[in-house]
């Protein structure tokens, strides 16, 4: 427990808050990248203790919610096949895809499974030698290496009735895609502290050259985010554009070699569609081609899915930080964590869901949805 | 603004989902909009978790449950347990002692004989601990693979002491709300078997029956204004209930919430919310400020009760809406939760 109390110390956090207001001399514009860091600003108030010259910009790093439609529709798909067993982590069933989600397809009738490691996957494959099991395996740096490792490992093992249904993104070309976004208003990063895990910061130098902009790895804790803040503020401040890492107590300049190798071996890098945003090149993995045989969309042919978003939902301006959630129009009336139009909605660590969780008694009070009774 | 008497329409969920039994919102609107239009009556329209029924003079509460959890057994108990405590609860929460209880079992065929004789035994030792006596009962058998081994309904009736009224509407702003105790080892610790989780200490459930407590605190005063067992959705669920009911706004200080440092750092790993995570050996309550001192006192005089703090308040502002002081100094909105907590993916 100490490990998580350390970093939620109100008398640390009071000194950190200080040291900021002491710093700011006028206007900034942080993006921090992980929703991760996004649900612990606004679960703990930290914005509100922040000057007011310092604004927060929430940025696209939602696994979940980056994941583009058609990706979910093809989940969908897959899992109301017969004999499929369909597995997900928890937070990907409740996404909306076209009409449904994942727990629809279960309710009628569809094998879905929540697991909590994708080797669990690979355990059901090979508890279920006739059925065809699929992991959906999203997300960025972080969670691409054991989802690598399961494809290996059903390489390795022969299993043959395991795939993977990849859409999988990496952080550094989204960065790239913001900054060169005429509307970009960001001055500094907040990098996620968990991609670099993996990663290491040897991506970042060049970014912060190019760009002239300081980015300042940064763990989820709320003293982590008080200390990414406050390093930001102050190399602003100098008019510098350094890459510092705040987080070592799990981030090595080097990330971590192994899981590097593994990402390697099993994928290639591609052009990849983030949900709300396009096309960014170069920003996603797919199975690489001695892997292709576990490719679940190869295996299941589902191809030619026409998708539709809904029109209301500005999740893509959201996910860019060119807008705050309780700015759009359906946010707290037609777009709720029950009724999610889209995915930063209802993934538990979506921008618009920290606002409506959060932060919606100063947000949107005119517009609550029907409580429930008892 | 929150609506009351006009709720919006069922939402287009054309078939059941497990948020439907999850205890937070989906449940809320299949009662609201398919259960009580078609059973009427005034007595269901308290929709408490026992009603409260005057039969031949005598004020009774009756409630039911149904238990389906898996695995059947689990650290700190077994479902025998939660189908005595949870109906006895029920009851506790309208400040009745739980007299007789009904026990309807549905088994699956092939069920290990040996596994029914153990759950059996568990509602046995359950309600000699509660003080209560299995009056009644029902088994059917349903076809392999149509069931989970065993579920166990029970039904809970008993007196309810003059001078006692216990729901949501008697809350006003500056009750004082007090929970007996730790919160979440309930739900984390069936999660660590369910699951195959281990999270390097043993978390045990909490499921007890309350009714002494109840008792303890009764006997202080008469005038408590709700309890509430925070099960499923957990203490956040309790307290967006009572709060809609009570058309009071709570707030709570985050950092007064017990938390055990081995559910804390379960939930982190998960990213779960132990706020929402499901309890069966507490409760919280809305006491009125001249009396808050006293009760809490009499809480941690009994053993169930001896961890109790206060976390909060009812307030005037914002009706209906939960909201908790964070420990840095900002606050947050405590929401009913959607359906089930689903553990994230990094």
């Amino acid at each position: 427990m100490k490990y998580i109390d350390e970093f939620q110390d109100p008398e640390l956090a009071r000194r950190l808050l200080d040291s900021i207001h002491a710093a700011v001399t006028r206007p900034w514009a942080l993006m921090e990248v992980c929703g991760g860091q996004t649900h612990t600003i606004i679960r703990h108030g930290i914005d509100q203790l922040l000057p007011d010259e310092v604004e927060l910009i929430h940025g696209p790093g939602c696994p979940v919610c980056v994941t583009p439609l058609e990706v979910i529709d093809k989940a969908l798909e897959i899992a109301s096949r017969p004999g499929v067993i369909f597995c997900s982590f928890g937070d990907m069933l409740r996404v909306p895809g076209t009409g449904r989600d994942l727990f629809g397809v279960r309710s009628e009738g569809g094998d879905v499974r929540v697991v909590y490691s994708p080797l669990d996957a690979l355990r059901i494959a090979r508890q279920n030698p006739d059925r065809q099991v699929v992991f959906f395996g999203i997300g960025f740096e972080t969670t691409a290496p054991p989802n690598a490792m399961t494809v290996y490992q059903a390489r390795r093992l022969g299993i043959r009735n395991f795939s993977l249904l990849v859409s999988h993104v990496r952080v550094p070309p989204a960065i790239e895609a913001i900054m060169r976004s005429p509307a970009c208003r960001v001055q500094a990063f907040l990098a996620a502290g968990h991609v670099c895990s993996v990663m290491g910061t040897g991506e970042y130098p060049a970014l912060a050259e190019r760009y002239r902009v300081p980015i300042v790895v940064t763990g989820f804790e709320p003293l982590d985010i008080l200390e990414g803040v406050r390093r930001t503020v102050l190399q602003l401040e100098r008019g510098e554009h350094a890459v510092e890492n705040a987080y070592r107590r799990a981030v090595l300049d080097e990330g971590n070699p192994a899981a590097r190798a593994m990402l390697d071996d099993v994928f290639e890098v591609t052009d990849r569609a983030w949900r709300g945003i396009g096309v960014i090149p170069d920003s996603g993995w797919q199975l690489s081609a001695r892997y292709r045989d576990f490719d679940a969309e190869h295996r299941f042919s589902v191809a030619g899915i026409t998708t539709l978003e809904p029109a209301a939902c500005r999740a893509g301006e959201v996910l860019q930080g060119l807008l705050k959630p309780h700015e759009c129009e359906a946010f707290g009336s037609v777009c709720t964590p029950r009724t999610p139009l889209g995915a930063t909605m209802v993934s538990s660590e979506g921008a618009c869901a920290a606002y409506y969780l959060y932060r919606r008694l100063d947000v949107a009070a005119p517009r609550l949805e029907a409580s429930p009774v008892v | 603004m929150l609506s009351w008497t006009c709720p919006a329409p069922l939402r287009d969920q054309p078939r059941v989902v497990m948020g439907h039994g999850g205890g937070g919102a989906l449940s809320a609107e299949l009662v609201e909009h398919i259960f009580a239009p078609a059973f009427g009556g005034e007595v269901l329209a308290q929709l408490g978790d026992a009603a409260a029924v005057t039969l031949g003079g005598t004020r009774l509460a009756f409630s039911t449950d149904s238990y389906v959890v898996r695995p059947l057994f689990f650290p700190g108990g077994s479902i025998g347990d939660l189908a005595v405590n949870g109906t006895v609860n029920d009851l506790a929460m309208s400040g009745a002692r739980a007299a007789y209880l009904s026990c309807a079992f549905i088994l699956e065929e092939g069920v290990e004989m040996p596994v029914v004789a153990r759950v059996a035994e568990a509602i046995g030792a359950a309600a000699r601990v509660a003080g209560v006596e299995v009056a009644t009962g029902d088994t059917k058998v349903v076809e392999a693979g149509h069931g989970d081994g065993v579920y166990v309904n029970t039904a809970g009736i008993g007196l309810i002491p003059a001078g006692v009224d216990l729901r949501p509407q008697r809350v006003v702003p500056g009750d004082v709300v007090i929970v007996s105790g730790e919160i979440g080892a309930h739900g984390v610790a069936v999660m660590s078997v369910r699951e195959g989780l281990e999270f390097g200490v043993d978390i045990e459930s909490d499921c007890a029956a309350l009714g002494g407590l109840v008792d303890a605190m009764l006997a202080v005063t008469p005038d408590l204004h709700v309890l509430r067992d925070p099960t499923r959705g957990g203490l956040a669920a309790a307290l967006n209930e009572i709060a809609a009911a009570a058309r009071v706004g709570v707030v709570i200080q985050e950092r007064s919430v017990p938390v055990p440092p081995a559910v804390a750092n379960a939930c982190a790993i998960l990213g779960l919310d132990p706020m929402y995570v499901a309890n069966e050996g507490k409760l919280v309550a809305f006491v009125p400020r001249e009396h808050a001192d006293a009760v809490l006192a009499a809480m941690r005089a009994h053993p169930l009760g001896a961890r109790a703090r206060v976390i909060g308040a009812a307030v005037a502002d914002h009706p209906g809406m939960v909201v908790a002081r964070t420990g840095l100094g900002g606050t947050r909105v405590v929401d009913l939760p959607v359906g089930e907590q689903l553990p994230r993916i990094c």
